[in-house]
Formats: C-alpha cells, sequence, structure tokens
C-alpha cells in the first residue's frame, strides 16, 4: 500500500492531536520550567488546527486506509463536539482550584490523546479502529480520572474506573470476536452487506455480538446497567476531566453505538427495539430518581448524565433520519450545558475547597448574580425547558420517537423530564431563594474560565431560540450514514 | 399602519424593558422604568381594540419563519377569544408593577424584570398561532412566575414554588407529546408537515386518538385552570405569592387554561369535547361548589380569595362545556371579570397587609369607618364578585347560566348554588372585616389609601361597572368568533359521524 492511497489528509485533525500532544510532552521533557500558559496556547492551536481540518474535510465524504477511517459529515460533526468539549475542558483547568494539583504537561498531553481516540471511534468504519480508538480514549481517561494524585478520591476513582472499564473493553472485543467469527469481516460495510443478505435472526451469535457490544460501549455511555462507575469516578475525577468525560468520551460512544447498530441492523428489529426500550427506560428512571437523592452536585451531575444517556437512546431507538438527527442535536446541546455546569464548579472552587456541595450554592445569587443566572440557564436546560437548547435537543429526540410510533415510550421520557424538574431547580432554589449560612470563600474570576462559561451560555440559549440552521445542516447528512 | 407589526411589538416590548432595566441602578429609576414600559404596552394594545374588526377570522397576523426542519414558524394573530386575554394582561400589568411600588423591599430589580418577562410571555400564549411558539411560550411563563413565587414569597414560599412549577409542567409535557402525535397524525395524512394552528385543526382524528388528546391536552389546561382535583397548588401558590404575583397569577395566568380549552380541546377534538361534556360539567360543578365551601371556612382572606378563584374558574368551565353561544360567551366574559375582580380582591388584600401584617380575618373588624374610601372600593369589589345585577360578575354567570340551562338543565340548577354561597362567603368575610366595632387598637391606626393606591383600583373599579352596564363593547367583538368556533365543532362532529358512517357501511360491505 502505497502512502498516497492512505490518503493521509483525511486523517489530519487526528494526526494534528497527536503530535501536538507529542510536542507538549517533548516540552515538558526538556524545559523544566515552562508556564503552563505555553501548554494551554498550544493545546489550544492543536485543536484549533484541528478544528481547521475538519472543517476543510466537510462534505469531501472521503475514505484512508483502505476504507477503515471514513470522513464523512457524520464523524467531522462529532469532531466538532469532541474539539470544543476538550477546549472547554482545558479553559476549565485553569482554575485556582485545578491548579492546585493538576501536572499541567500531562494533563493537556493526555487529555489530547484522548480526543484522539474519540475522533478514531467517531470515525472508524471498522470494527478494529474503533476498539483502538475506545482504547486510546479509556486508557488517557484512566490517568486522567487519577490526576489529582495526592487525593484518595482521585485515585479511588481511577482505580474504578480502569477495573470496569478494562470489563468493557473486554465485552467490546469478545462482541467483535463474535461478528467476526459469523461474518469474516471487521469492516463494517462488509458486514451490512453480509445481514442484508442474511437475516439476523438467523445468526443468534450475531445478535450475541451485537449485545456485548451495545455493552461494552453502554460503560462509556453510562446507561443503565453499566453505569455504576459514574458517580464515585465524576466525583473523584478533578472537574474539567469529569466535564470532558461526561460530554466527550458519552458523544464518542454514541457516534460509535449508531454507526455499530446501523450496520449490523438494516430494518428495524423489533427485539432489538425492544431490549432498548426498557434498557432506556431503566436508565432514565435510575438516573434521574438516584439524582433526586445527591447532595454533592458533582454525583448528582453523574446521575443526570445517566438520565440523559436515557433520553438519547430514545432517538436512537426511534431508529430514522430524524431520530439521529435528534441524536447528533442533543449530543452537541448536551456538551455545550453540562460543561457549563461544571465550569460553574470550577469557577467558584478556591485553592482551599472544591465548591460541589448543594449547600455551597446557598445564596449564590447574592454573592454571585451572573454566575449564578449562568448555572440556572444550565439548569433550566437540562431540564429541557424553553427556551433554551435542551428543550429543543428534547423535542427533537421525542419528536422523531413519536414519528417512529414510540409515544409511550415518550410518555416514559417526559414523566422523567418531571422527576429531573425536581433536582434541577433545587439548584436554582439553593441559589435564588436561601440564604447563605456559611462562606466558601469564593475565588478571584479566572477569564479563561470566564470566556469557557460565556461560550456555553450562549450556546445554550442560542441553540434553542434559533436552532434553524443547525438541524438543516444535521439534517442533511444524517441520511447516509453508512 | 396594517404591516405594523403590532403584536411582536407588544410582545416583545416588556422584554426590550427589562433589558434595559439590567443597566438601571437606583430603585426609582427601576420602578419607574417599569412602569412606563408596561404602561407603554398597555397603551400600544389599545388600538388591538379600535382596530379589531368584528369578524370570525385571525387579524393582525404575522408570519415569519421560524425552524423550518420543523415547520415551526413565528406567526401571531388574534380573535375575538384572544383579543381580550391580551386587553387584561396588558391592563393589569401596569396596576401589578405600581401595587409593587412598596411592597417589594428586597431586589427590585429582579422582581420587575421578571415581571415584564411574564408579560411577554402570556402575551406570546395568547397570540401565538403556532402550536409549537404557543408551547415555547407556555413554558416561558413557568421560569418568571417560579421566581416570583420562591424569591419574592411568603414562609413557605419554596414549597409552593416548587409545587407550582412541577405540577404545571407535569401537565404540559404531557400536552407536548399530544402535540407531537397531531403533528405527525397531521404531517402523515397531508404531507405538509406544520404546527399552524389553523391548519391542524382542518383535519378529522380518529375518535379513539380523539380522546387520548383531549385528556392530554385537558390536564394540561385542567392543571392550570385549575379545576377541581387538581388544585391544590392554587392555594398555596397564591397565599406564598407577593400580592403582585398573586394578581397576575389570578388575574390571567389561570385564564390559560380556559383559554386553552376553547383554543385547542373545541376546535381540535369536537368529537372527544362531546364526549367529556358531562366529566368537564361535573367537574366545573364540584369545583364550584366545592372552591364556595372551602373558602366559606378560611380564616386567611388570601386562601379565601385564592378558593374563590376555584369556585369562580368553575364557572367558565360550565360555561366553556355548554357549548353554545351563551354559555361560551358567558364564559370568556367572566374570565375577563374574574381577572378584574379577583385582581382587585388580592390588591385589597396586599393593601390590608401591608398596613396590618396579618391576612386573618379576626384580626380585623370596623375598618369601615376608619378607612372609607377603601370601603368603597371594596365593597364594590365584593359585590362584583358576587355577581349583582349592574356590575360585571353578574353578565358572566347569568350568560354562563343561561347556557348551561339550555343544554344541561340539572347542571345549570347546582352551578346556580355557586352563586348563593359566593354571596355568603364573600359577604361574611366583608361583614367580619369591614363593619362591627373597631375592637382591636392596631387598627385604629391604618391610614386610608394612598393617591397611589387610588390609581391602582380606580381603572378597575372603572371597568366592573362599564362591563356591568354596557357589556356589548366586549361581546359584539367576540361573537362572531365564538359562533364560529361552535360552527366549527358542529361541522367537525357532523364531517366526524359522516366519516364514520362512511367507514361502517365499508365494514358491513366486507361482511
Amino acid at each position: 500500500m502505497s502512502l498516497s492511497s492512505l490518503n493521509l489528509p483525511v486523517v489530519a485533525p487526528v494526526i494534528t492531536l497527536s503530535l501536538t500532544g507529542f510536542v507538549i510532552v517533548g516540552v515538558s521533557l526538556i524545559w523544566s520550567k515552562v508556564s503552563r500558559h505555553v501548554f494551554l496556547l498550544l493545546s489550544l492551536l492543536g485543536l484549533g488546527l484541528s478544528f481547521w481540518f475538519t472543517t476543510s474535510l466537510w462534505n469531501s465524504n472521503t475514505i484512508a486506509f483502505g476504507g477503515m477511517v471514513v470522513a464523512d459529515n457524520y464523524a467531522l460533526f462529532f469532531n466538532f463536539i469532541f474539539l470544543i468539549s476538550a477546549a472547554l475542558s482545558m479553559l476549565l483547568s485553569q482554575g485556582e482550584h485545578e491548579q492546585g494539583h493538576l501536572l499541567n504537561a500531562e494533563y493537556f498531553a493526555l487529555m489530547l490523546f484522548a480526543t484522539v481516540g474519540m475522533v478514531l471511534m467517531a470515525a472508524g468504519s471498522n470494527l478494529l479502529v474503533l476498539f483502538l480508538g475506545l482504547e486510546t480514549l479509556s486508557i488517557s481517561l484512566y490517568v486522567l480520572a487519577g490526576i489529582k494524585r495526592t487525593e484518595p478520591k482521585s485515585l479511588e476513582a481511577a482505580f474504578k474506573y480502569f477495573l470496569l472499564g478494562a470489563f468493557s473493553s473486554a465485552f467490546l472485543l469478545y462482541g467483535i470476536a463474535f461478528i467476526y467469527g459469523v461474518t469474516g469481516s471487521l469492516s463494517l460495510r462488509y458486514i451490512s452487506n453480509f445481514i442484508s443478505s442474511a437475516p439476523l435472526a438467523s445468526q443468534p451469535l450475531l445478535l450475541l455480538g451485537g449485545l456485548l457490544v451495545v455493552a461494552g460501549l453502554g460503560f462509556k455511555v453510562v446507561m443503565f446497567p453499566f453505569h455504576m462507575w459514574a458517580p464515585d469516578v465524576y466525583e473523584g475525577a478533578a472537574t474539567p476531566v469529569t466535564a470532558f468525560m461526561a460530554t466527550g468520551s458519552k458523544a464518542a460512544a454514541f457516534a460509535a453505538l449508531l454507526r455499530v447498530l446501523h450496520s449490523l441492523f438494516d430494518g428495524a428489529s423489533t427485539d432489538w427495539m425492544v431490549i432498548l426500550s426498557v434498557l432506556a427506560v431503566l436508565t432514565m428512571f435510575v438516573g434521574n430518581l438516584a439524582a433526586i437523592a445527591q447532595a454533592n452536585v458533582k454525583r448528582m451531575l453523574a446521575y443526570s448524565s445517566v438520565a440523559h444517556a436515557g433520553y438519547v437512546l430514545i432517538g436512537l431507538i426511534a431508529w430514522s433520519d430524524a431520530g439521529t438527527a435528534g441524536v447528533l442535536f442533543y449530543l452537541l446541546v448536551y456538551m455545550f450545558m453540562t460543561v457549563g455546569a461544571f465550569a460553574v464548579l470550577s469557577f467558584l472552587s478556591s485553592r482551599q475547597s472544591e465548591f460541589v456541595m448543594l449547600d455551597d450554592f446557598r445564596g449564590l445569587a447574592f454573592r454571585k448574580p451572573a454566575v449564578a443566572l449562568a448555572m440556572a440557564v444550565f439548569m433550566f436546560s437540562l431540564a429541557g425547558l424553553p427556551p433554551t437548547a435542551g428543550f429543543v435537543g428534547k423535542f427533537y429526540l421525542f419528536s422523531a420517537a413519536v414519528k417512529a410510533g414510540h409515544t409511550p415510550l415518550v410518555v416514559f421520557a417526559v414523566v422523567n423530564s418531571v422527576i429531573s424538574l425536581y433536582y434541577y431547580l433545587g439548584v436554582v432554589v439553593m441559589m435564588f431563594m436561601r440564604k447563605t449560612l456559611r462562606t466558601l470563600s469564593i475565588p478571584p474570576t479566572v477569564p479563561l474560565i470566564a470566556c469557557a462559561l460565556l461560550v456555553a451560555v450562549l450556546a445554550s440559549c442560542a441553540l434553542g431560540l434559533f436552532p434553524s440552521y443547525l438541524m438543516d445542516t444535521i439534517e442533511h447528512f444524517a441520511v447516509h450514514l453508512l | 399602519m396594517m404591516n405594523f407589526p403590532v403584536l411582536t411589538t407588544i410582545i416583545m416590548l416588556p422584554l426590550v424593558f427589562s433589558g434595559v432595566l439590567l443597566f438601571v441602578k437606583n430603585e426609582q429609576g427601576i420602578k419607574l422604568v417599569g412602569l412606563i414600559g408596561s404602561l407603554l404596552v398597555f397603551f400600544l394594545s389599545l388600538p388591538l381594540y379600535f382596530l379589531f374588526e368584528p369578524v370570525s377570522s385571525m387579524q393582525f397576523v404575522e408570519h415569519t419563519i421560524w425552524i423550518p426542519a420543523i415547520g415551526a414558524n413565528y406567526q401571531l394573530g388574534i380573535d375575538g377569544i384572544s383579543l381580550f386575554m391580551i386587553l387584561l394582561t396588558t391592563f393589569l400589568t401596569p396596576i401589578v408593577v405600581l401595587s409593587s411600588w412598596n411592597s417589594v423591599s428586597r431586589n427590585i430589580k429582579g422582581y420587575m424584570i421578571s415581571m415584564l418577562i411574564l408579560e411577554t410571555g402570556i402575551l406570546g400564549v395568547f397570540a401565538a398561532l403556532d402550536l409549537f411558539l404557543f408551547y415555547v411560550f407556555w413554558e416561558v411563563v413557568l421560569i418568571p412566575m417560579y421566581f416570583i413565587i420562591g424569591i419574592w414569597g411568603g414562609e413557605r414560599r419554596i414549597y409552593a414554588a416548587i409545587k407550582f412549577i412541577i405540577y404545571t409542567i407535569f401537565g404540559s409535557l404531557l400536552m407536548l407529546v399530544a402535540i407531537l402525535f397531531i403533528y405527525f397524525y397531521h404531517g402523515g395524512l397531508t404531507g405538509n408537515y406544520t404546527f399552524d394552528i389553523l391548519r391542524l385543526q382542518q383535519i378529522y382524528i380518529p375518535l379513539g386518538y380523539q380522546t387520548w388528546l383531549f385528556l392530554a391536552f385537558g390536564l394540561s389546561f385542567a392543571i392550570k385552570i385549575p379545576m377541581f382535583p387538581f388544585h391544590t397548588w392554587l392555594p398555596d401558590a397564591h397565599v406564598e405569592a407577593p400580592t403582585g404575583g398573586s394578581v397576575i397569577l389570578a388575574g390571567v395566568l389561570l385564564k390559560m387554561g380556559t383559554y386553552g380549552f376553547l383554543r385547542f380541546c373545541l376546535p381540535f377534538f369536537p368529537h372527544a369535547v362531546v364526549q367529556f361534556v358531562p366529566l368537564m360539567l361535573t367537574l366545573g360543578v364540584v369545583g364550584i361548589i366545592y372552591g364556595a365551601l372551602v373558602a366559606m371556612v378560611q380564616p386567611d382572606m388570601k386562601k379565601l380569595v385564592a378558593y374563590s378563584s376555584v369556585s369562580h374558574l368553575g364557572f367558565v368551565v360550565v360555561g366553556i362545556f355548554a357549548l353554545n353561544t351563551e354559555g361560551i360567551q358567558g364564559g370568556l366574559i367572566q374570565m375577563v371579570n374574574h381577572g378584574l375582580s379577583t385582581g382587585a380582591l388580592f390588591l385589597i388584600v396586599g393593601m390590608i397587609y401591608e398596613r396590618r401584617q396579618t391576612r386573618l380575618i379576626a384580626d380585623f373588624g370596623g375598618l369601615a369607618k376608619q378607612l372609607p374610601v377603601f370601603t368603597v372600593f371594596f365593597m364594590i369589589v365584593t359585590l362584583s364578585s358576587i355577581g349583582l345585577p349592574g356590575l360585571n360578575g353578574f353578565v358572566g354567570e347569568y350568560l354562563i347560566l343561561l347556557g348551561a340551562f339550555l343544554s344541561q338543565k340539572t347542571f345549570a340548577v347546582f352551578a346556580a348554588l355557586g352563586v348563593i354561597l359566593a354571596a355568603v362567603y364573600m359577604l361574611l368575610m366583608f361583614q367580619r372585616v369591614m363593619f362591627g366595632k373597631l375592637e382591636n387598637k392596631e387598627n385604629a391606626r391604618l391610614k386610608d389609601l394612598s393617591a397611589r393606591e387610588i390609581s391602582l383600583l380606580l381603572p378597575i373599579v372603572a371597568l366592573i361597572i362599564v362591563i356591568g352596564v354596557y357589556p356589548n363593547f366586549i361581546l359584539s367583538k367576540m361573537e362572531p368568533t365564538v359562533n364560529s368556533l361552535i360552527e366549527k365543532v358542529q361541522i367537525q362532529r357532523e364531517n366526524m359521524a359522516l366519516v364514520e358512517a362512511v367507514a361502517g357501511v365499508s365494514h358491513l360491505d366486507e361482511r
């Protein structure tokens, strides 16, 4: 295979990210006293370049490495989600609290490598590439989860994440093996052709393989019953890492899940729909009911992340172009509002104490009205109240499901939205309607985090009021998934 | 003139002013900007009445493409039903703003901003002709109201605010599912995926679906009104809300529910409506009597007024589901009346509360001598609430009872009981508070109404009398709309019967 047939420009976003990561590691090895701002700048530069390459590949629909990697708009759209999520999470790391323990060079390099994994997961049209992407992502995240080396909670998080993550990788690999065994190929295109000629029902091993893949990716999307790790890991990991994990890695897993399922199931198969529907309903209920009881906002957001995985699954179950479009739209929106919520935590955490308990939010509106307002926007958006982006996202998902005839499922989702309202409003109540009891000192404003907050707020509002352009864009390419 | 987007202007103006408020620093300035903004909206909305032609079609229509991907448009327009709801809103908002002049002590800026955003939301609900847009406004209303109750409310304000928002959202989210269902049903049938309310009305939805859709929409509206047995959030919200919040809640927010029945349930699901008439009338009548009985035993004036709302809105429901011109016209005019008289009652209770920091009936007595001006206003409003001929309440209740009598005699008889009971609880309260000996010494020091307070009540009382003497200035504008609504229901029902008859015949053929 010659170099030109590899079609390297297609993987330019990945190459840029990897090179930037290596440069950062190299720089930190040679000059030990480099300011953290250099690393941040380098990383953002890398992300920006990657963003630019992604934009230039838009609408090109090319393949590389003999069809193992594709650059269709679907993958490129996910790239945008990953890159923005990574950039915002990096800005969060500049907070006072994080700077107390973060190893800057390692942090930025690992974030970039994790992004590489995500991009590969979305772009992989071969199960092996998908697995490689997942591993690159996971291993980087295992280390990132434990990057607060001095805190036992962070170490616990890293260890838990690693153990369960290893299991999930094994599941995925096992599933891939079954699929390979039946079809004789790892290429999704080939598998898809194979299945359209031989119906799935006659291949129980293929079904088993599919289920194992769903389980493996289910860990990463935090779907019931594979969600157990999320609260502990979200709580223990440093806030910027959590933000990245909650948004980027969830989106990456959904990207892979959608692609694999679309190649495994040509038409809508009812057995699958039933299994996924039950899982979606349980995911929503478990997430939302558990979130009510949380006193720690990071844990609450972890359970809310479980619940949102359930909502997104509904779009997947709709099994239509509209459903896919809904999933893409929602994951983007979810990224903005969740990173925003974590940004508020980073913004308010001082060197000595992390601002994470629900009680810390008491009376915040009187101390920091703008930040409280921003947090309220994120909470309303997560709860899905208009005119925020969260509402349009949910509307999009639910409408696809109603169109596909899954109205009862949507009723469940709607009931869950009401439940979720209770704990999201709990934060708003604390901020606006309760008096401050003990005052955690709030650190001076870090402009970079304020920037991240502003971006997230603007996106959460703008995508709610004027979603049209984005929707049109998504609907154009959501039609041709493979 | 016709091309001027007058509806957008009056809807968005409060929002603009709330933006302006962000930059106003001193307290007096904030109050003034809020007042000027809401007054400006009111004066801009006045021409709507005069330019509105008494025909049934939608007027002042505006249409802008919004989200073409899902067929949602920014589409506004008003007919005889929404016209008066909009006027009521723009009329009450400046009064509410002015009434909060002294009673809101903390964070007046946030309060005014919430109030103005609330006005935008409410006006949007009444003017939206696109179901998606309607839903967005419908929910946007909740957020400022939630803050108004939760931040500026009484002791149990947080409980009340959360109860309010959870109850209403539960209903509205089910409505969202129903909206989606209609959207796709209409789209599947015609190939035109749209949220246009007028177009969605033109299809026949099979009876089986209609029943479910009616229930989903109906539950949402029933919670909002609130109808018995979904009313439990109302007393909490009313008692805890600040005076201004109560006035706007009772005055216009509750009307969003009855408005919803008229705008959506009747034309969309005529068959299901007929099916549910007995149930709705029963709930309406139970609400009338239950609300009145509970009001009778309330020691707290504000709670009494809150429960009287349940009773009065029961009348509106009975009127709407009488399904004839008299009933619906009565219902509509009663919606306006209730907004005026209950709004005024909440203001009056608020004025007493500001003076004495208590609302318990037992703490008062003999105020009439001490506060003569106040007594006059209170008297007129009380009588209006009871439905004394010559005042507005009479017109509404009379028409409703007439309509109910024409369609369902038994219900009319029971509903009429509500009029008597209203006289009992309202007059008892009035008597205990105003007459008798002035025993409590604290009451001897109370001051009569200030000029500001008179200017709050005077316009309301004037309208109460005008509507009572010459209701035709409202009725004439709404009549064509009401008639065409009833006609639409009839035609839909006949068509439906026809469709089903044809289906039945073809079914027989198959056999």
